[in-house]
């Protein structure tokens, strides 16, 4: 695989949300809006980009056997670095996302790129994989969030469209217009790709 | 008093799967027979009583005590990864009928982020030791209570008739979001 191939990948042909079906729980809870989804989206892309760097350098000293709970231990840390980090500089997001932060330890996603691509990879090419991943578990994030947003409070990334005001439909923000709004996106990027896939 | 409000509140108001989006990973993967997602819920109710008693005593004897509460995360991990490996070679030696309906599904609990969750969830909320364990058996009740009335409805979601894009997961999650919506109806209970 070319570079350009390892990084573009994730975007649509390995779509983690979309095409991989991975990291369900962040997905449907944090999208109540557009920048909360692109919140929790860049938050897991910088653990999965500095996770796939560490594993990288380490493969060759983690022995075989161990090698899940190694991953888990990188992934953890990269984690609470993630988490003190947050709460210090953005503490009004670190509040709304909650419990998914600390939850990213256990996204598979990243322990799935750890596993199917770090550990067999060179450093360039893993920190790509990391960054094509992330962007396109980054781009689903804020589409949810943001057909979420607009049709649950008539706005765009927390901009309000007057004219349509009366017309939100506070459900999709709530817990069922999660699950209902994924489900017809899939039905649609289902439709778009079957035949690129 | 107090305790049934937990209890309720778990099951049905705040149920994990349909109101906190946790352990979605199973519940559309396992559930689709409802004879496997009785046995997860099960595996997953046992794993939990126990790593929630471990994360109490973890959280309030270890952690807090020598002032590293920002090791949480990386603590309640390992500890849950290390407890399910436990019993799952505990089952297997004491009781090998149960490991028999559990075996499958221990493994597959370690990544389950309702186990981490309720972990963090009951540290949040300060619960005693008492109120931890009932928190964390009720909220796996909520969980299995879900997942069984999700695996029989996509048991009749197979003999129906769907666009191609529709199929398997897009039409569970559409069913899913109907299912959430019914359980909206418990909201203001507690």
């Amino acid at each position: 695989m070319t570079n350009l191939q390892v990084f573009t990948k994730g975007f649509v042909k390995e779509n983690p949300t979309f095409a991989l079906l991975l990291g369900m729980c962040p997905t449907l809870g944090t999208t109540t809006s557009s920048i909360n989804g692109m919140s929790m989206g860049l938050a897991t892309m910088f653990v999965l980009i500095l996770s796939n760097i560490v594993i990288s350098v380490i493969k060759n000293v983690i022995p075989d056997k161990v090698r899940i709970p190694a991953f888990i231990v990188v992934i953890a840390t990269l984690v609470t670095l993630l988490q003190l980090f947050m709460e210090a500089y953005v503490p009004a997001i670190y509040e709304t996302l909650g419990v998914f932060i600390p939850l990213i330890v256990v996204n598979c996603i990243i322990l799935g790129r750890a596993e199917a691509f770090a550990s067999k990879n060179s450093i360039f090419k893993s920190a790509l994989d990391g960054a094509g991943i992330g962007i396109g578990f980054t781009i689903s994030l804020t589409l949810l969030g943001t057909v979420r947003e607009f049709l649950g409070s008539a706005s765009v990334f927390g901009y309000k469209i007057e004219a349509l005001q009366p017309y939100g439909m506070l459900v999709f923000v709530l817990a069922p217009g999660a699950f209902i709004a994924l489900g017809y996106l899939m039905v649609l990027f289902n439709k778009a790709t079957a035949k690129i896939r | 008093m107090e305790y049934l409000a937990i209890i309720i509140a778990s099951i049905f108001v705040n149920n994990i799967v349909l109101a906190q989006f946790l352990g979605i990973c199973p519940f559309l993967g396992v559930s689709s027979k409802v004879e496997t997602s009785l046995g997860m819920g099960a595996a997953v109710t046992f794993v939990m009583a126990i790593s929630s008693i471990a994360a109490y005593l973890i959280q309030y004897y270890v952690l807090e005590p020598l002032g590293i509460g920002f090791l949480q995360t990386i603590a309640f991990i390992l500890v849950i990864a290390a407890l399910v490996q436990m019993v799952e070679i505990i089952l297997k030696k004491m009781s090998p009928a149960l490991y028999q309906a559990l075996g499958i599904f221990l493994p597959l609990i370690t990544t389950n982020c309702a186990v981490l969750g309720v972990a963090i969830l009951l540290v949040q909320k300060e619960y005693n030791l008492l109120e931890s364990v009932t928190f964390a058996v009720s909220t796996a009740i909520g969980f299995t209570l879900a997942m069984v009335l999700f695996a029989g409805l996509r048991e009749r979601l197979e003999l129906a008739d769907l666009p191609k894009a529709m199929k398997g997961v897009p039409v569970a999650l559409l069913t899913a979001g109907i299912l959430a919506m019914a359980f909206m109806g418990f909201s203001g209970l507690v």
